[in-house]
């Protein structure tokens, strides 16, 4: 018994050296599954998001030391369709690790499947705390809610000076409701208070918000707050302000498509938002990743386009650093990155597997979100 | 009057103009399903995309530079045509096939054309161009908008016309005829064929119509902006009486102002299913509809 398992190891330490000297040369072939809403309500947000690390993968090519097979499934923005595409890429594709998706319930719905087959899955962009609490597999590229809320709740009370919010929650999604329980907690801590102890509520797809919005009207709010989806939040702005609703709406990453320009028009100017990244960010290494996404798109990279960018190279050089391709060694490589430089800020995953990295805040004017400040963790 | 009561008045009335703005779209898609259900027994669920497909040839021929009033006639041409191939190609050969298959396969067209759309079009809203400058009127505390008041006229005069077809023209007559009996109607030299595409075609003209009532009201254009709306139409189909015209303009604006009360007074959240839950409780009470004669079943 004893002398088999020392010859194991005996052989195991020759082929783990082998492996090591054959690395120096040939480079570490993965799989990585990706999975994004590539249609339905935020199909902007998974297209971008996989513009991006395709675009990231050139660079991960001409480097030479990883190489990238990437298999992207389509989960149309649903959770069903999310586990689904997790379990294909799991037991079918037999992937080395997953990448995605961007709405947390999606990821939420995808998560318990990757923790039980012990693949890590990391997801560039859902912001929702609960995403990383499946599990020890599970791990993000971006900060989360709580800090998301955070900055925005000091931006109303301090910046603008807003004492009394409206919330305006999207019912059918976690990102919302967490987003919205956060910057509550936040902005009753700073001293101000909500316009009404009711819930004022829409669930996706939803085209008519005149009633509801007239019921927040009679509460008179300052400011009001809105953690949605572009598609409904830039026709929650449009008949806002043809209703005569003139204060300022805030919200989170999840308004910051082109997309709401485009739907919300004039109404769009004077709000603000929370995000992860900013086109107009004088850093030459952002300058850098705007001018070749340009190139290779034809438009300026959103938020998602720039997650997904860092998302594929955290993992690619966590396979660099990873002792060996196996999903526990996969695992460890990933969530000790540790001050990795991208395009959305230095990244570092923390013991829960979030990123702690820093956000900006956008104003929206129909000529883009403009730069406005940026607030570190 | 206390402050709290005037508020509540100024409250009921914007909302029952809301309520019936969004009740006249309802009403136009409620139209089709109720008129191809009267004259051929079949619910054609892929109703709801000539809706989408309407909203999406305005969505085109505005953006080339076309006037809304021209606009407004070819897109309800246009959906109106698709439908009479979709008959001609699909619905027709499958006839007698029973009403299971034809309700599969409208399921199935249904899927196809949401599919399809996002395939050509592309899955992400598209911004609907402005037709015409919103104006907002102000009258004490209701506020409307010159677009509501063009969805609510125009939703108006297509019915007049729709009832002055249905009841005053031979084309209506025929239709009546084969509605209330096929075979007879057929006997009596009547094109039933010509009167089924017919139908069909009045049906998707004003759910295209609606499509581009909505799309300049929402601004905003989807390959699956037709599914929701759909399920709502059939609702008040059902709930005005199924295939029966007046009904389904009843069971729409009653299901309009409905869902805007309960968004206006109680949770938002809870609006569609209250409208489910009406479709629920009317297929209990009153299967045959508000308007609809309780008539018993031939076995």
């Amino acid at each position: 018994m004893k002398t088999s398992r020392l010859i194991k190891r005996i052989v195991t330490g020759i082929l783990l050296s082998a492996s090591v000297l054959t690395s120096a040369q040939a480079s570490k072939k993965v799989t990585i599954g990706a999975v994004f809403p590539m249609t339905g309500p935020i199909a902007t947000y998974g297209q971008e998001s996989v513009n991006g690390i395709k675009l990231a993968l050139k660079t991960i090519i001409k480097e030479g030391k990883v190489e990238i097979n990437l298999i992207v499934e389509d989960n149309k923005g649903e959770p069903q369709e999310s586990a689904n595409a997790v379990t294909k890429l799991i037991m079918s594709d037999k992937v080395n690790a997953i990448i995605g998706s961007v709405a947390s319930s999606n990821t939420l719905a995808g998560a318990p499947i990757a923790q039980t087959n012990k693949v890590p899955l990391m997801t560039p962009a859902s912001t929702n705390e609960k995403v990383t609490m499946a599990g020890s597999f599970i791990s993000r590229t971006c900060f989360t809610d709580a800090f998301q809320g955070v900055v925005m709740a000091k931006f109303a009370y301090e910046n603008l000076g807003k004492r009394k919010v409206a919330l305006l929650i999207d019912n059918s999604s976690d990102y919302s409701k967490g987003l919205s329980r956060v910057f509550t907690k936040k902005f009753k801590e700073l001293g101000g208070k909500l316009s009404s102890d009711k819930n004022f509520s829409y669930v996706q797809k939803d085209t008519d918000f005149r009633t509801l919005l007239r019921k927040i009207k009679r509460t008179k709010p300052d400011v009001i707050f809105l953690p949605g989806y572009y598609t409904e939040v830039g026709l929650i702005l449009k008949q806002a302000r043809q209703m005569g609703i003139t204060q300022p709406f805030l919200g989170g990453d999840g308004w910051d498509s082109p997309k709401l320009q485009e739907l919300a028009g004039k109404a769009v100017n004077g709000n603000y938002i929370s995000s992860h990244f900013s086109s107009d960010d004088k850093d030459p290494m952002v300058q850098k990743f705007v001018k070749e996404y340009v190139a290779a798109y034809g438009q300026k990279p959103g938020a998602m386009a720039a997650l997904g960018y860092d998302g594929i190279l955290v993992m690619a050089d966590a396979v660099k650093r990873a002792k060996s391709l196996s999903n526990v060694d996969l695992q460890a490589a990933l969530v000790s990155t540790k001050g990795f430089v991208g395009v959305t800020g230095a990244i570092t995953i923390d013991k829960n597997r979030n990123a702690r990295k820093s956000a900006v805040v956008l104003e929206t004017t129909t000529k883009g979100n403009i730069f406005n400040s940026k607030v570190n963790p | 009057m206390s402050e709290d009561t005037m508020y509540f008045f100024w409250d009921l009335g914007q909302y029952l103009i809301n309520g019936l703005t969004q009740g006249s779209i309802y009403a136009l898609v409620a139209l089709g399903y109720t008129m191809v259900y009267g004259i051929i027994k079949l619910i054609n669920f892929a109703h709801g995309e000539f809706y989408m497909i309407g909203a999406f040839i305005g969505y085109y021929i505005i953006l080339a530079g076309v006037p809304l009033y021209l606009a407004f006639p070819i897109a309800m041409l246009g959906s109106g045509l698709i439908a009479v191939i979709i008959e001609r190609l699909v619905y027709r050969p499958i006839r007698h096939a029973g009403r299971i298959p034809a309700l599969i396969t409208a399921l199935g067209i249904s899927l196809f054309f949401q599919y399809l759309g996002q395939m050509l079009i592309g899955a992400d809203p598209k911004a609907f161009p402005a037709a015409i400058e919103e104006k907002t009127y102000i009258f004490g505390e209701i506020m409307i908008t010159n677009i509501q008041v063009i969805i609510l006229v125009a939703t108006f005069v297509l019915m007049v016309v729709l009832w002055w077809l249905v009841n005053h023209t031979r084309i209506g007559k025929a239709m009546r005829a084969t509605s209330y009996n096929h075979d007879a109607a057929e006997l009596m030299g009547i094109d039933t064929n010509k009167i089924i595409s017919f139908t069909f075609f009045i049906g998707a003209a004003l759910a295209g119509a609606a499509g581009v009532l909505v799309g300049m009201y929402y601004t905003t254009v989807e390959p699956m902006m037709g599914l929701i709306p759909g399920l709502k139409a059939f609702i008040a189909a059902v709930l005005g009486g199924i295939g029966i015209i007046p009904g389904a303009v009843l069971g729409g604006l009653t299901l309009g102002v409905a869902e805007n009360l309960v968004v206006g007074f109680w949770v938002s959240t809870y609006r569609d299913a209250v409208a489910f839950a009406i479709l629920i409780i009317i297929l209990l009470i009153k299967p045959a509809g508000i308007l609809g004669k309780n008539r018993k079943e031939k076995v």
